[in-house]
């Protein structure tokens, strides 16, 4: 089982220790950092480290490692997938997950830790529980704690803990009952020199907003579930009824929760929205190449595509480059080669390009690789899967709530080889 | 307000300060210095001075303080054990609080505490919380009960925890069934021999119940716990099947990966003609598939599973090529994995494909991916023969573009291709020849040298090519030196007029100036070969090479069906068995798949195989202290090695046989110059230990001129029993019998290699023995024995090791040593072995010591079932070193009087009573009396084994 818990910042100090069992000396992590040396990128440490009595096991996120300590045989995905709950835990908590967050908030971080795992075992992950045995810090709390000596702390049992929907309270009251659904998709994509598409799928949630009071019993249900094929769901959904009738019914937790995440992958469904024409070339035997590109829209479904965003990692042997862009701004780093075009919205009546030069360094070959370019975008208002929902009924409560849903497909790893 | 005020002070009275703070009378005051001085805690300040002035603030009804308390105490309880007593009555008090959350923090808190006298007082409240109304208090309970046990074994079994441990897996709440699971599997680990979840239909039942209403936590393990369960028949495995299916939808990916762990498992017991099977692998492909989308930690850890499920079942994926394609933003370690996985989904039918994304991959900017996507270039020529020119004229490109390393790893990968479709693509060899000077690292010098050693008729300067490298002979890696001998030993071959010089001054090199033995031998047998019969050497080093196999670097099958069963956890990350680095040695229980019920298809399971061994006659493996060598020596232990090692071993086989039959012919005037029995026979190298066995008796026919019986051979040799099966030897199968000829004692060994790879440098060793049997000689095996090879050796023995007495007496308990691991087993040796020639006593001194030994050393035995007449008895034990002394006639009785002598100079004598012409008694009675009577036993065994066989 999980042992002790390090985090460790960017510049590698260790700022909190947690132990769930014995004590493990902070020089566990040496083994930790020498793995980190070794690999030229932070993002590139194996997750899994043996030392000779431990494994360590660490994720990397917003620039934080979270290192855990194992001493006998544990699934690794158990641990990875804990830490995870535990990043968004401070996320959630402290509206951030940053070095300053926690050591703001230390003896919340060290209440939750103790109430997240016991001896190892988990104990209460969900965000709905864990915010009823310790108050989430707000300034006015602090302040009305501060005269009356009250705590933070909860004294009575949360009464989700045991019940068969662990996810919800008891005693929800809200006001104004509203129900809240966000269709979020993500293409994933891989093109090559041709603009023929290599790979390409669809990674989608639904994410939830749900504010109602009482025990509300929901059914969601679609105009062509026949889509999703490949769901992951969140514990409240009755697997059955799924099974047989397509609906998700559930009763939902309080607040945000994601609650189904799916994949479309059949190449045939997945609208590939922009296309770039692009040429880069560097000249032998001379410092310097050239660099051409222009975005268009493609299969956009008569829908406005923004926030457009290209990012370039340009080989090595690239000094700097001087280009134009006909529409938004480029920056170039010149010690990570980054570039980054920050191109806006897509007018079809003129494209976006961005055109120049490269300088390259004197005397270096030609560059072998050509760069893939990291295309990000925006549609509003539109699932590119084109999953819809059809309604949503609400039983076991008498009040009437509000609903909403709304589409967005967005680009995930959106890549262009060149 | 935030906590970092609490780390502002750091002034030097501190704690002074800190002290005076918790014992203020302000409640508020006491609550801000306790937070202060957790806050010290968490990044390792040492506050442990301050342990009594926090345990005084633990009597509140302020549940944040106590909380804060409890935290204090867990951590440093343990430096100040005396004062942790004082927290004791505080605890067994809160643990009869009327608030179930107080009940459950103090017993929590309790069993973090790791203070021996603490446990005790802790025995009473853990007993009333596990039959605590309120579930939430059970269940806390649940897990403190693995806590104690942690702490003390010992206390927690004699209390019977274990027992009302296991009684909460019945409990009506799934959470607490979750964490009874969770807390005994815990328990059960540091005790793998204990039947603590002792599974049946029952309880099965109820943890598929609680699966569906526990956290995914609890799912995760109670999954893991189904899946250590062998379900009765294919119905059982189904309707689990059934149950879990629902799981693979989990957004958890440990829950997803626990529940394909138990569906991969049982699958096995399904048979393949059912409907419900290709649902169920239509099924499995999606939630792997999914775990692809999650963060990369996530997706390292699922493809190195997905690794192991493709090589079991390529079926489940083989649609989800697309999948595992690189993004160039992916970090390594997911990058090196997908092309692991994207190689061994390469069909004909996606080769295309792949090969263009391979090739775009070799353009990137990280050396070794750029590497491993030139290599895996490679392995699709070998694996889809369809595409081998497609890879071939891809490699070459890559060639062209002259970048260094995809230089030389394309010519490790061409030479490979070489191989596998000889005299197809030689064509290129001069485009490779161009780049000859740019090579150097080892790996692709030795792969270029064996090219043109291999195909030195058809490079016009090959001498020159080989000549330039032998100027840094002896700065180049043994790798590729050896490579180099051979190399120029075949262009001699191959054009003996113009390369006479060169073949002289690496034999010399190779002989004379190296150090290295593996060289020099190589040398010496090319040399011997060479120098007497040069039409034997072609056929030896220019011989056919057998063909390398389609994929170079799978799993071993039965590595690969333990670690299905290891799914999802580290030993799944590794690749290798947890009883290769599983911490502290604790006999790991080893997994298996569970044989499929249907049995037209037993042969794809593991368990059945080794099965046909007949198991009463299996020797004990010598258990505890063999797996703790096994473990320490394993640790390094990597997968098979592609490519070159399979090159050179073979070559190395080819010279070894050669070596054996030239050497023979040369010294067949001295036989015992090589020192083992198998050298005797002139013609063949590895004589067949029978063969040996009626040529010894042939022999002892000779001087056997007493003897009537002319039919029988010389002394009785068992047939070979399976001594060390290759599921417990990590693929070596070690089958054998010992016989005694002419007076020398031999151990005929057949071995036999059933892992994937080459094994080499085998020697063997035994244990003190009873008789001091000691090996005469070192173990030979002349070449690599390759996979699925049989190799029979004969041992010869002697009696001068070192003696120690047995238990049984005959028993010998073995080691070999492989390069892969060394290996234990016993095994019992009969005793006729022993019994010497000169045996035979005189008559009248056979009387003096038959009255001499006391009556009480004489032991009786009946052999059963014996028809023969006293003439064919005494033949038979004659050859067996028995000998007649005399023979009686009394009351129709033929009685037999016998002696003989063992090794280590013991008498025996024996009175054998036989009833000839009646056919319904066929039983003989033996008399034995010995001065050492213990052997009595083992003696009357060799004789019912030599008159019986």
């Amino acid at each position: 089982m999980i042992h002790s818990l390090f985090l460790i910042n960017c510049s590698g100090d260790i700022f909190l220790e947690k132990h769930w069992k014995s004590v493990v000396s902070q020089s566990v992590c040496d083994y930790f950092f020498e793995a980190q040396e070794k690999a030229a990128d932070v993002e590139n440490v194996p997750p899994v480290i043996s030392t000779p009595h431990h494994y360590l096991i660490s994720i990397h996120r917003d620039r934080l490692f979270f290192v855990s300590v194992i001493q006998t045989e544990v699934p690794p995905l158990f641990v990875i997938e804990f830490l995870h709950r535990v990043a968004d835990t401070f996320q959630d908590y402290f509206g951030e997950c940053s070095e300053a967050a926690i050591k703001d908030n230390v003896v919340i971080v060290y209440e939750l830790l103790e109430e997240m795992l016991d001896n190892g075992f988990p104990l209460a992950t969900e965000s709905n529980i864990l915010k009823e045995l310790i108050k989430p810090p707000t300034i006015l709390r602090s302040v009305v704690n501060s005269i009356t000596g009250s705590s933070n702390v909860g004294d009575t049992l949360p009464t989700g803990q045991l019940s068969n929907i662990p996810w919800r309270r008891a005693g929800v009251k809200y006001t104004n009952n509203e129900a809240y659904f966000d269709v979020v998709e993500e293409i994933d994509a891989i093109i090559d020199k041709s603009g023929s598409t290599v790979f390409a799928e669809i990674q989608g949630v639904i994410d939830a907003c749900i504010k109602l009071s009482g025990m509300p019993d929901l059914s969601l249900s679609f105009m062509n579930p026949r889509l999703l094929d490949d769901v992951s769901f969140h514990p409240c959904i009755r697997f059955k009824r799924w099974e047989s009738e397509r609906v998700l019914s559930f009763i939902p937790p309080d607040g945000n929760f994601r609650l189904i995440s799916y994949r479309v992958s059949s190449q045939n469904l997945v609208a590939i929205p922009v296309y770039v024409k692009h040429s880069i070339s560097f000249k032998e035997n001379s410092s310097c190449g050239r660099f051409d590109i222009t975005i268009g829209p493609k299969q956009n479904m008569g829908k406005t595509i923004e926030g457009i965003t290209v990012t370039v990692h340009m080989p090595k042997v690239v000094l700097n480059m001087n280009l134009t862009p006909t529409q938004g701004s480029y920056t170039f780093d010149p010690v990570t080669k980054v570039l980054t075009w920050d191109v806006g919205k897509i007018t079809p009546q003129k494209l976006p390009s961005l055109k120049g030069l490269v300088n390259l360094q004197s005397g270096a070959p030609k560059p072998e690789e050509n760069p893939s370019l990291n295309i990000q975008f925006k549609i509003q208002q539109l699932a590119i899967s084109g999953l819809k929902v059809n309604r949503l009924d609400m039983y076991g409560e008498k009040y009437k709530p509000f609903k909403g849903v709304k589409y967005v497909t967005k680009a995930g790893k959106f890549q262009v080889r060149t | 307000m935030t906590d970092s005020k609490y780390f502002t002070t750091t002034k030097k009275g501190e704690i002074f300060e800190l002290k005076a703070e918790l014992n203020s009378d302000k409640k508020e005051k006491k609550k801000e210095a306790v937070k202060k001085v957790i806050a010290s805690m968490t990044v390792g300040k040492d506050v442990s001075a301050l342990f009594p002035d926090v345990v005084n603030c633990m009597q509140t009804d302020n549940l944040e303080l106590k909380k804060l308390v409890y935290l204090y105490l867990m951590n440093y309880a343990k430096s100040q054990p005396d004062m942790a007593i004082m927290a004791v009555n505080t605890f067994v008090k809160d643990c009869e609080d009327p608030n179930p959350l107080i009940r459950a923090l103090a017993v929590r808190t309790m069993g973090c505490i790791r203070v021996d006298k603490i446990t005790e007082y802790l025995c009473e409240p853990l007993r009333k919380c596990l039959k605590d109304e309120d579930p939430y208090v059970r269940k806390t309970a649940a897990v403190c009960v693995a806590k104690l046990h942690d702490i003390n074994a010992q206390l927690v079994e004699d209390q019977g925890f274990l027992d009302t441990l296991k009684d909460l897996i019945s409990d009506s709440n799934p959470m607490v069934v979750a964490n009874a699971v969770a807390a005994l599997s815990e328990i059960a680990e540091s005790h793998p021999s204990s039947n603590l979840l002792d599974l049946n239909p029952q309880s099965i039942n109820k943890l598929l119940t609680a699966l569906n209403e526990c956290t995914e936590w609890g799912q995760i393990f109670i999954l893991d716990c189904l899946a250590n369960y062998t379900p009765k028949d294919d119905r059982e495995a189904q309707s689990i099947c059934e149950r879990v299916t629902p799981r693979l939808s989990h957004a958890n990916s440990a829950v997803v990966l626990s529940a394909v762990k138990v569906l991969m498992k049982f699958m096995e017991m399904l048979s393949k003609d059912l409907d419900y099977y290709g649902t169920l692998l239509k099924k499995l492909a999606p939630p792997l598939v999914t775990l692809l989308s999650a963060e990369p930690e996530l997706q390292y850890v699922a493809l190195r599973n997905i690794n192991l499920i493709v090589q079991k079942r390529p079926e489940i994926l083989k649609h989800e090529m697309k999948v595992f394609f690189v993004k160039y933003n992916d970090p390594i370690y997911v990058k090196l994995e997908k092309l692991d996985i994207m190689i061994r989904l390469a069909s004909q039918a996606n080769i295309a494909q792949v090969l263009a994304e391979l090739k775009e991959y070799a353009t990137e900017v990280d050396v070794d991916f750029v590497r491993k996507a030139v290599r895996a270039i490679g392995r699709c020529a070998i694996k889809v023969e369809q595409s081998a020119e497609r890879c071939v004229s891809t490699l070459l490109d890559l060639i062209q573009t002259k970048v260094n390393y995809v230089v030389q790893e394309a010519i490790v990968v061409i030479k490979d291709i070489f191989r596998k479709y000889p005299n197809k693509y030689e064509s290129v060899i001069a485009t490779l020849c161009e780049n000859l000077d740019s090579l150097d690292e080892p790996e692709a010098r030795a792969a270029m040298i064996w090219i043109v050693g291999e195909y030195a008729e058809r490079i016009d300067n090959a001498d020159e090519l080989l000549e330039s490298f032998l100027e840094g002979f002896h700065d180049e890696s043994t790798q590729v030196q050896l490579q180099l001998l051979t190399a120029i030993v075949k262009l001699f071959l191959k054009k003996p007029t113009e390369t006479q010089e060169l073949v002289q001054q690496v034999l010399s090199l190779a002989t004379q100036d190296s150090d290295n033995p593996d060289l020099r031998d190589r040398g010496y047998i090319y040399w011997r070969l060479l120098s007497t019969d040069p039409v034997a050497a072609k056929e030896v080093v220019l011989a056919e090479k057998p063909l390398i196999s389609e994929e170079t670097d799978l799993i071993e099958p039965t590595l690969l069906d333990e670690l299905i069963c290891y799914i999802g956890t580290l030993a799944s990350v590794y690749h290798k068995p947890p009883s290769a680095f599983v911490e502290g040695g604790r006999g790991v229980v080893h997994k298996s798949l569970p044989p499929r019920t249907a049995s037209s298809e037993s042969t794809e399971s593991p368990e059945t195989a080794p099965a046909g061994a007949p198991s009463s006659e299996q020797p004990d493996v010598i258990p505890t202290q063999g797996d703790l060598l096994g473990d320490l020596l394993n640790l390094d232990l990597g997968p098979p090695v592609s490519g070159p090692p399979l090159a050179t071993s073979s070559v190395q086989m080819g010279a070894v046989d050669l070596l054996g039959g030239g050497l023979d012919s040369l010294m067949g005037d001295e036989p015992e110059g090589i020192g083992g029995p198998n050298f005797v026979a002139p013609p063949a190298a590895a004589v067949p230990a029978n063969l040996g066995a009626s040529m010894g008796s042939g022999l002892s026919d000779l001087f056997d001129l007493t003897s009537g019986v002319g039919t029988l051979s010389g002394s009785y040799v068992a047939p070979k029993a399976v001594w060390l099966p290759a599921m417990k030897a990590k693929g070596l199968e070690i089958s054998g019998t010992f016989t005694r000829q002419v007076g020398s004692i031999s151990m005929d060994l057949q071995l036999t290699n059933k892992a994937l790879q080459v094994m080499t440098d085998f020697a063997i060793q035994f244990n003190r023995n009873s008789f001091g049997l000691a090996p005469a000689a070192p173990l030979q095996v002349h070449a690599p024995l390759s996979p699925n090879q049989t190799v029979e050796i004969s041992l010869p023995l002697n009696t001068v090791g070192s003696v120690m007495k047995m238990e049984p007496l005959n028993n010998l308990q073995v080691a070999v040593k492989n390069n892969i691991d060394v290996f234990y087993f016993s095994t019992l040796y009969p005793l006729h072995i022993l019994f010497v020639e000169d045996g035979k006593m005189d008559r009248q001194m056979f009387l003096a010591t038959w009255k001499d030994i006391p009556n009480e050393n004489e032991a009786q035995f009946q052999i059963r079932d014996c028809p023969l007449n006293a003439e064919a008895v005494s033949g038979r034990l004659q050859s067996s070193n028995i000998f007649t002394v005399a023979k009686r006639n009394v009351e129709g009785q033929d009685m037999l009087y016998q002696s003989l002598k063992l090794t280590n100079g013991i008498w025996v004598l024996a009175e054998l009573r036989i009833q000839p012409g009646n056919p319904s008694f066929t039983d003989l009675e033996l008399s034995l009396k010995c001065r050492a009577p213990e052997v009595s036993q083992h003696v009357y065994q060799a004789y019912e084994t030599i008159l019986k066989n």
